[in-house]
């Protein structure tokens, strides 16, 4: 039997993250006693390094290795930056609610470390075995991550709520592979796409059938209606810092599971994941943002606009051209940033034995603490839609192209929703600014970091606003080959 | 030829049994050793298939290792049988009703004529110093290195989620705490009760 060497380059991001996970472990083991925040600077240090491995890589040429298993292609490592860069934020914020809260911080940090790494296994696998198992190694470690908090039944419920769902809809994955595999004899996405160009006219079914599974297990991973159900009940029952991470990073991961698995392995299926993506999103879009104008709990709400805001993402799937696409992954990127900068605010004033969690404990923020306010009022009018933001930008995009392939119903439906949705947006601001204080003592953010994190968060919201361009030219140019 | 057809049919009928006795088996210890036995059955099928070492990893790790912790933890659980049965009635129209539906698209979509096995060449005999574990071993750690490398992350995911989720100080935890035991003083143990009216 031939074998020649696999080429290692690509895929040293993960190797770097893998090693420093085991460095990170025995740290915690062994020196944590003596130096607390040891354990803590060792995971920055990874994720940061890991960013800074995939921005070097960038101007690398796309490549194909370990037997056509992964992938390094812009797509992948411009989501793998924001994976890791948005996993550093979460930590930031996350450090004073983990030490407050007694839960064991080593096991907290190691299995984001696991997550992050099984969310860039997944963003640049190339075949249905490498996206499995980077799916498993990502969510495994969520489901764990939230009931570290072992003193709260609450979060045990949720995380055997969310373990339950997730691996029903793992189930349904294999299944829709496992047809795929029946019918094109291959898990490689490259032998897929020429397989299935010849049997998509002998066998539409079985790749339909497949599809159906292979897309219903992925929406269940995004969260869109009318797979949502556990969304609002993970959110409402993890711990705020757990939340703040399974509301960030792995929608990233989603997304790439959804464009890899349908866009670019079952391109010859368009009309029928069109059709099937545009019920779900026109789905998810009303579910979202009606049901989350009902809510009084911050968290619920913002699951429910999660809900609502993937829908829009999927609308730049629907366009079906390049351009859509870019729009798209430009749209997920921009709300990850946006809900990183919600949950973090919301984890911040969650003290010891106080959880944050009623749109009503907002009450009259601005004479507690005026900057939070402020970074708080440009996140939601940013997630609303308010035009100078990044929100609008976002969300123009999406329209745009899905305008520019001659879809024009679904814009207008769009639009109307969002003008529902910014109902609940503006209330939070109004809570904030015009409703008189529940306590009057002032909030004060001790942790440095977590402060610095926040601001840099909410002004990077405002700028990216004002100076769109570059980044929407870096996601356009993502899927321009 | 004929003997290899007759243990195939013999196993995959115990196979079958076997593991619709799992399912409905009352006794919960009793489903168990179904499960043992429908893993044997499969073993020897592998063994036809000449896959000699899944077959023999099916028995060491499964039945060996995996079934004996399951039988220790089915044990130790102490089920509640009345509770079992009762919801097993109550949701069974569902069950059926999803299994029918599951299968009729099975159907449908792969249609009776993919499933004879008119479309899958008989399987050939290998040359008698073929070796499985060979084949196996080259293929895991050339063509599949890096989902195997994985697969390893998972299982070291799965020792630190459930170190994480068990090794901790518990409310009610009866530990000696022996620093605190030799710093205790005579003054916090003994109280002395003076004003009871008892003089000297």
């Amino acid at each position: 039997m031939n074998f020649t060497a696999p080429d290692f380059l690509p895929a040293i991001g993960e190797m770097f993250t893998l090693g420093m996970i085991c460095v990170v472990m025995l740290a915690y083991l062994f020196f944590d006693k003596q130096n607390r925040g040891i354990t803590y600077f060792l995971t920055q240090i990874t994720l940061l390094g890991a960013a800074v491995i995939a921005i070097a890589l960038y101007s690398h040429p796309t490549e194909i290795t370990f037997d056509g298993s992964f992938i390094l292609d812009p797509e992948s490592l411009l989501l793998k930056i924001f994976i890791l860069l948005s996993s550093v934020f979460v930590l930031m914020y996350s450090r004073p609610y983990i030490r407050d809260n007694e839960i064991a911080h080593g096991e907290f940090y190691l299995l984001i470390l696991f997550s992050v790494l099984g969310m860039q296994v997944l963003v640049s696998a190339y075949s249905f075995l490498t996206l499995y198992l980077g799916l498993e190694v990502f969510s495994l470690p969520l489901y764990a991550m939230i009931a570290l908090r072992h003193n709260r039944p609450v979060c045990q419920e949720a995380a055997m709520k969310y373990f339950i769902m997730g691996a029903i809809a793992s189930g349904f994955l294999l299944y829709g592979m496992s047809l795929i595999y029946g019918a094109c004899a291959s898990l490689n996405i490259q032998e897929i796409v020429s397989m299935m160009s010849l049997s998509v006219n002998s066998q539409p079914m079985m790749l339909t059938v497949g599809l159906v599974f292979i897309a219903a297990g992925a929406l269940f991973k995004l969260g869109v209606a009318p797979f949502h159900m556990w969304v609002p009940d993970v959110y409402e029952g993890a711990p705020n810092a757990m939340t703040l991470f399974i509301a960030t990073a792995p929608k990233l991961a989603g997304f790439a599971l959804l464009m890899r698995l349908l866009v670019e392995a079952m391109p010859a299926l368009f009309p029928q994941w069109h059709y099937l993506l545009i019920a779900v999103a026109v789905l998810s879009m009303a579910i979202g943002n009606i049901i989350a104008i009902a809510q009084d709990n911050i968290k619920r709400m913002l699951a429910y606009s999660s809900i609502a805001n993937m829908g829009y993402m999927l609308l730049g799937v629907i366009a079906g051209t390049p351009r859509g696409y870019g729009s798209a992954m430009f749209y997920i990127i921009m709300y990850v940033v946006m809900s990183l900068g919600a949950f973090g605010i919301i984890t911040l004033l969650s003290r010891k034995g106080f959880e944050l969690e009623k749109i009503d404990d907002f009450k009259g923020l601005n004479t507690r603490n005026p900057w939070l306010a402020l970074m708080m009022l440009l996140i939601m009018f940013s997630m609303a839609g308010v035009p100078p933001s990044v929100g609008f930008f976002a969300k123009v995009g999406v329209l745009e192209s899905l305008v520019q392939a001659d879809i024009v119903w679904l814009p207008a439906l769009a639009l109307v929703f969002a003008i529902i949705g910014a109902y609940y947006y503006l209330r939070v601001v109004k809570v904030m600014y015009f409703d008189e204080p529940l306590e009057k003592t002032p909030i004060i953010v001790e942790s440095f970091d977590a402060q610095l994190a926040i601001s840099i968060n909410g002004l990077a919201v405002f700028f990216l606003g004002i100076f769109p361009t570059a980044m929407i030219e870096l996601c356009q140019k993502a899927f321009l080959v | 030829m004929m003997i290899e057809k007759l243990v195939f049919y013999v196993f995959s009928a115990l196979l079958i049994g076997s593991a619709t006795m799992v399912i409905v088996s009352k006794h919960s210890v009793r489903a168990a050793f179904f499960l043992i036995v429908s893993f044997c059955a499969s073993a020897v099928l592998w063994m036809l298939l000449e896959a000699e070492f899944l077959a023999l990893l099916l028995i060491f790790v499964y039945v060996g290792a995996v079934m004996t912790l399951f039988m220790f933890v089915v044990m130790m659980l102490n089920l509640d049988k009345e509770a079992v049965q009762e919801k097993f009635v109550r949701y069974l129209p569902f069950a059926v009703l999803v299994v029918a539906l599951m299968v009729g698209v099975l159907v449908f979509a792969v249609k009776p004529s993919h499933l004879g096995n008119l479309g899958y060449a008989m399987s050939t005999h290998q040359a008698a110093d073929y070796s499985n574990t060979k084949a196996l071993g080259m293929l895991l750690y050339t063509q599949y290195v890096y989902a195997f490398e994985l697969a390893a992350v998972i299982l070291l995911i799965a020792i630190v989620a459930s170190i994480g989720l068990t090794h901790r100080e518990k409310a009610n935890n009866k530990r000696q705490r022996i620093a605190s035991q030799l710093q205790a003083t005579k003054a916090d143990r003994l109280v002395v009760i003076t004003d009871m009216g008892v003089s000297e």
